[in-house]
């Protein structure tokens, strides 16, 4: 049996979250009217030009130097030529030759831990199509060209990654940082951010590439994994068969979950590539890289780094924290009321009970039901030990659900911890009074039997009595102490 | 009132502010010429009369407002390329003979935010492909000198409108030679700008990197005051250029002397005597006024013709996809299917000569041929463009003829499209580099006006029009009018 070693590249598309067109006026709202957000110069009408936006420059700009890429003092915008009823002008506007972004790399924490570094090989400007719309009309078919011009930025890997998995994290981290620079929502449905994955496969050890295929238009993390898992058995199977791999494009079918064929090698297309003489090139001073520079905000890796060694934080729970600007902010309000000294007592509150609730409400972090300042509020409680962790859970629901102090919901529920060791230590004496076989049991060596004695008295303190001192109170009179 | 038509732009200008004439008066004179005259010449595809009373109707009430622009009130004609708001705009082809533009083109909106009064739509050759105007959907032009004679192309209309005296003036393009040369076969005066002086926004494109607006006129005076309006950047257009534009009206009468004029050997090298002769005339014209003349050399100039055919088919044929059927234009009767709908609509509604220039952009454009083609004529373009910088650093001027013989017959080479293509040999140079070029009446041969042509560095019109004004105040050659339409 051959050991196969699969090899993946993607290109990302991230729709820029600019207000207009990357070459006209129109609005780029998602879900407007068919052609209600296509003037002139999107329909492609006779004697129209494109005028490059420059927000969209500076977006590209921006996850170029957040990736520590070259960004082109000049770069060119080329005709990609082909017919197609969603492709006004029969061209579509994008970068060929000289991409804006040249030569970045990131890196990317898979789960086990280790660090994989991807370089990105390119990022370039262009404009996305519109859209063919076949149901519902007999006989024909329509065309929206609201989408028609949308500035995409296209972020095209190195062939480093060598599994689904990989793949997976690699696209979660362009995800995570696009939508940290602001440059893109991030929205996978809405098809904000999607990918095309080059999937090939070669006996472990040779270093010569496989022969690839290409799947496109993958739209979901879930995708584009079990597209890759299935591309690589098909790949396999049809080698060790016998067969050869084709260069060809496919689709993923997440319904049947394959991919197919989605045009044969005779119809390629020739694109006809030639630099497009109606927009000049693009020219970026240094000025402008700085002035973009300047507004880029903490990235996850820095943040993450600060979050290990300011906060004492693992790296893996770094890394949540840090995985979504939203959260950082987040946890750091939570920080700046309690004090940097409970950031892990905070990390698992957030990681926690806070994601669960958000994750079962389907809420994002901007909606969540507790303000970082009530979170901290619980926190302190449990910090100043007026209630146990346990406890703090019963209160963080009440919270969540009747949108009430955490204080407030201590009181009325009479959670309070119990600290009064008296108190305790009457409970404890008469729960050892009550079970004389346990006792001896224990002093004869049965040591695990100090938990039936901590539930015993949590029990009868209807779990307010504080751990600790339960803890230490126990053990000295089940020692036969006073 | 009868002699309207001979009149120049600015003592046009003079009555209608004096109030000696009123723009709907002007008008309606120059709609009934083309009434009578127009037909014979098919020199317009679309005469505009009911807006253009309106148009008049309004200069002559801003007029009374107190305004008093050059060209307000001024009747003019719009090369059938430029998109005007709510009028057909055809580009010479069936592709577009049911096409209502719904916007004005930036030179359409600036002549009539000018007060400029548009008469009708000039006949031009198919989506300004051509170099005789017998391409054209709507016909051939006749040249009014003689017209069994072509008028040259792309933009015949507008030259023999001009000529024919049916307008003051016209707008044209030029992508290798489209003003120039049938400005000289008319015997009118004729503005190639600098590429990006006048904004190409809404001037249905053919090859981009080349095309560029402009003027016909009956003077170089008069052409520097339409010239003023039309000139500036346009936000609309990314390669119109912002710099100033200076007054060209104010220069024409500096003089000349010192005026270092290049003589470009390619140019004269083989030249048919009796058009060299009319040249040796006119320089003799410049050094009486000051001039000096010396003999430059370009010598990749001679590659022009080669490289302009690889270039501007490339351009065209990317340019020409959006005429698909889809969305405008002609679309073919019950396609079957989205592949026939394509082939059909396309293959309807362009001519011969759009498709041969398509077919040959694709193929220079193609996977493996790619380098071979269009790399290799966009290097020899940066040469030429070298060359033209050279010569620019010893003279001041380039002074040759503007095409190398007269007006031919209609029907004479349309089926050679080579030698057709030959026309363009002293115009194509400009356009590659990107230079204003100039061509204005110096003489006759046959009966038939020809044309002397000047080039000039980048943005340098102000001294093409001051060198061409001076050439007419010394001579007439610009003031002949074709027989039957003095």
């Amino acid at each position: 049996m051959t050991d196969w070693e699969v090899v993946i590249g993607l290109e990302i598309h991230a729709q820029l979250a600019t207000r207009s067109k990357i070459f006209s006026g129109s609005a780029t709202a998602y879900g407007a009217p068919p052609n209600t957000q296509a003037n002139l110069v999107d329909l492609a009408y006779p004697g129209v030009l494109p005028v490059l936006n420059a927000e969209a420059v500076r977006m590209a700009v921006k996850f170029g130097l957040s990736i520590g890429a070259a960004v082109a003092r000049r770069s060119v915008f080329a005709r990609k030529n082909y017919f197609y009823p969603d492709l006004p002008k029969g061209y579509q506007i994008s970068q060929y030759e000289l991409p804006v972004v040249q030569q970045g790399k990131l890196e990317v924490m898979l789960d086990d831990g280790t660090v994989k570094i991807v370089g990105i090989t390119r990022a370039h400007l262009e404009e996305d199509a519109g859209k063919s719309m076949h149901e519902g009309l007999p006989n024909a078919s329509g065309i929206d060209l609201n989408r028609a011009g949308t500035p995409l930025l296209e972020i095209v890997s190195e062939p480093d990654m060598r599994s689904a998995k990989e793949a997976v994290a690699y696209m979660k981290k362009i995800h995570t940082l696009v939508r940290y620079l602001e440059i893109c929502d991030g929205n996978m449905q809405e098809g904000s951010f999607r990918c095309d994955a080059n999937v090939s496969v070669r006996p472990r050890g040779r270093e010569k590439f496989g022969t690839r295929a290409e799947i496109k238009n993958l739209n979901s993390f879930r995708f584009v994994e079990k597209a890759i898992h299935y591309e690589v058995a098909r790949q396999i199977e049809l080698i060790e068969g016998g067969g050869t791999v084709v260069q060809e494009t496919r689709l993923y079918d997440s319904d049947k979950d394959e991919t197919r064929p989605m045009r044969s090698k005779e119809e390629a297309n020739d694109y006809r590539y030639f630099p497009d003489p109606d927009l000049l090139p693009l020219q970026i001073t240094e000025e402008f890289i700085e002035a973009v520079r300047a507004t880029l905000p903490e990235l996850p890796d820095a943040k993450a780094a600060r979050f290990a060694h300011d906060f004492g934080l693992s790296a893996y729970d770094a890394g949540v924290l840090s995985a979504s600007r939203e959260l950082g902010a987040y946890f750091e309000a939570v920080l700046a009321e309690l004090g940097a000294a409970h950031a892990k007592l905070t990390a698992n509150w957030v990681m926690g009970e806070l994601s669960s609730a958000l994750n079962r409400d389907n809420l994002n972090i901007a909606d969540s039901r507790a303000s970082p300042a009530a979170l901290a509020a619980l926190l302190a409680r449990i910090v100043d030990e007026t209630i146990s962790g346990k406890i703090a859970k019963e209160v963080f629901e009440a919270m969540w659900s009747e949108g009430q102090a955490a204080d407030a919901i201590i009181d009325a529920k009479g959670l309070k911890q119990i600290t009064d060791s008296g108190a305790i230590e009457g409970v404890i004496d008469a729960v050892i009074a009550a079970n004389p076989k346990q006792l001896a049991d224990y002093r004869s060596g049965k040591d695990k039997l100090f938990g039936f004695f901590v539930g015993q008295v949590m029990k009868a303190t209807a779990g307010k009595a504080n751990p600790a001192q339960l803890n230490e109170l126990l053990k000295t009179k089940l020692a036969g102490g006073a | 009132m009868t002699m309207l038509h001979t009149l120049s732009i600015s003592e046009l200008s003079a009555r209608l502010a004096r109030k000696e004439l009123s723009s709907v008066e002007l008008t309606r004179f120059f709609l009934s010429r083309i009434e009578r005259l127009s037909p014979a010449l098919n020199a317009l595809i679309t005469v505009t009369a009911e807006q253009a009373l309106q148009g008049a109707q309004a200069a002559d009430r801003r007029r009374a407002a107190g305004e008093n622009g050059p060209l307000l009130g001024i009747p003019l004609i719009h090369k059938d390329i430029f998109c005007t708001d709510g009028v057909r705009t055809s580009c010479g082809s069936r592709m577009l003979d049911n096409f209502i533009a719904p916007y004005d083109a930036t030179v359409v909106a600036r002549l009539k935010a000018a007060g400029a009064v548009m008469l009708a739509k000039a006949n031009m050759d198919e989506f300004a492909m051509g170099s005789s105007n017998e391409t054209s959907y709507y016909g051939p032009v006749k040249n009014p000198w003689n017209t069994a004679k072509v008028p040259g192309g792309s933009s015949g209309g507008s030259a023999a409108a001009t000529a024919a005296r049916l307008t003051p003036f016209a707008t044209g393009t030029d992508t290798g030679g489209s003003i120039r040369q049938p400005a000289a076969l008319t015997g009118v005066t004729g503005v190639k700008p600098t590429y990006g002086r006048v904004s190409r926004y809404g001037m249905i494109a053919f090859a981009s990197s080349l095309d560029q607006a402009g003027v016909f006129a009956r003077s170089a005076a008069d052409a520097a005051m339409v010239l003023q309006v039309m000139a500036g950047f346009d936000p609309k257009d990314s390669t119109s250029v912002e710099t100033p534009v200076p007054d060209y009206s104010a220069t024409l009468d500096e003089p000349l002397k010192g005026l270092k004029i290049g003589l470009l050997r390619e140019f004269f090298d083989g030249l048919e005597p009796h058009n060299a002769a009319l040249i040796q005339d006119a320089l003799k014209v410049y050094r009486a006024l000051g001039a000096t003349t010396q003999e430059v050399s370009l010598p990749h100039l001679p590659l022009s013709v080669p490289t302009y055919y690889v270039v501007a088919p490339a351009e065209c044929s990317s340019n020409l996809s959006r005429f698909d059927g889809v969305r405008f234009g002609h679309r073919c009767e019950a396609p079957k299917d989205l592949m026939d709908l394509y082939k059909r609509s396309r293959g309807e509604g362009f001519g011969a000569e759009v498709k041969r220039r398509i077919m040959t952009g694709t193929y220079v454009l193609s996977a493996g041929y790619f380098d071979a083609y269009y790399l290799k004529a966009q290097k020899v373009r940066r040469l030429i463009t070298d060359d033209f910088r050279a010569a620019f650093g010893q003279v001041d001027l380039l002074i040759g003829p503007t095409t190398p013989t007269p007006a031919f017959d209609i029907g004479a080479k349309i089926d050679d499209p080579v030698t057709m293509y030959l026309n363009d040999i002293y115009t194509i140079g400009a356009n590659l580099a990107g230079l204003p070029g100039l061509s204005l009446p110096c003489g006759f041969v046959d009966e038939l006006p020809m044309g002397l042509q000047l080039i000039g560095p980048h943005f340098s019109e102000a001294k093409l029009l001051n060198a061409a004004h001076r050439f007419q105040t010394a001579t007439d050659w610009h003031r002949h009018t074709p027989r039957g339409y003095e």
